[in-house]
């Protein structure tokens, strides 16, 4: 995250010092500092692994992006045809994510991918309560939130 | 040939907000309404301002329909994430064909605990949270 926010603050510079304030500079900027943060992540801690992070949120974005249509056709079709097919239901589901900011990644993913929708976690923050609408084949649910979990994890660690 | 392509985001962005609000109106409780409003409208607002990042082809209206989209997407699931849990705590009834609860029985609403369940199954230390046995 922190080296996210100085990839983003180098690419600021880069437009303030060439003068052109264009969304090509921009990206010019952040691929300059991209570059820069992978030569210097080596000597500085916080920045450890960042160059593996960003194709791999770019991957998460693709993969997220794709589930999320996906499966809202499933909702809508739902919704739209007189019949209910769905079996809605609780789940607890264990989580691996450890930190706030990772708990936090995880289950608002959770919430915006249909058919799941995040409930609490428990005081021991071991376990997310879902709710999900498609409880037809609860071991392919779970499988498939631990592949999200998964794909979250490999960016955030 | 972009005129198609708006055209079909801003159509097909409208036809989820849509489906969102009957789904608001048919579905039979709370959590599965939470389902149909956040992401049916969030994916519509994120094609509408596709449609209008596209309509525009400008780097600052791109830009600011970018930040919309990323503020839904922020905001969003915290706010079904806390009505959910809101109305779930208050008691709100699920639907008679919900097969499944597996919370109700690790939630204490004397104390409002909330156990795991993982608690004595693993390593056999100790609850964080104190007692928790209420549920056994």
């Amino acid at each position: 995250m922190i080296g996210l926010f100085w990839n983003l603050l180098l690419a600021l510079a880069w437009v303030t010092l060439t003068g052109s304030i264009t969304a090509m500079n921009l990206l010019a900027g952040f691929i300059f500092g991209y570059v820069a943060l992978m030569v210097l992540q080596k000597q500085v801690p916080v920045l450890k692994g960042y160059s593996r992070r960003i194709p791999r949120l770019a991957a998460f974005l693709v993969y997220f992006l794709k589930e999320l249509v996906k499966s809202n056709l499933r909702v809508a079709y739902d919704i739209a045809t007189p019949v209910w097919h769905m079996k809605p239901g609780v789940i607890a589901f264990p989580l691996r994510a450890e930190t706030d900011m990772e708990i936090l990644f995880v289950s608002s993913v959770i919430s915006l991918t249909p058919g799941t929708l995040s409930l609490d976690v428990s005081d021991d923050r071991k376990v997310l309560f879902i709710h999900a609408m498609f409880l037809h084949d609860e071991e392919q649910l779970r499988n498939d939130l631990r592949e999200l979990e998964r794909r979250i994890l490999k960016v955030t660690r | 040939m972009i005129e198609i392509l708006v055209s079909v985001l801003l159509l097909v962005g409208a036809a989820f907000m849509v489906l969102a609000a009957i789904g608001v109106l048919r579905l039979p409780d709370l959590p599965t309404r939470m389902h149909a409003t956040t992401k049916a409208g969030a994916l519509g607002a994120m094609m509408t301002m596709g449609g209008v990042a596209f309509y525009f082809g400008d780097s600052t209206v791109a830009a600011r329909a970018v930040a919309i989209v990323i503020f839904i997407f922020l905001t969003a699931p915290i706010a079904a994430h806390v009505i959910g849990r809101a109305g779930y705590f208050t008691g709100t009834k699920l639907w008679a064909g919900t097969i499944k609860d597996e919370l109700q029985e690790r939630y204490d609403p004397v104390t409002h605990k909330l156990n795991s369940g993982l608690e004595e199954l693993k390593y056999g230390q100790p609850t964080r949270t104190g007692k928790g046995t209420s549920n056994q």
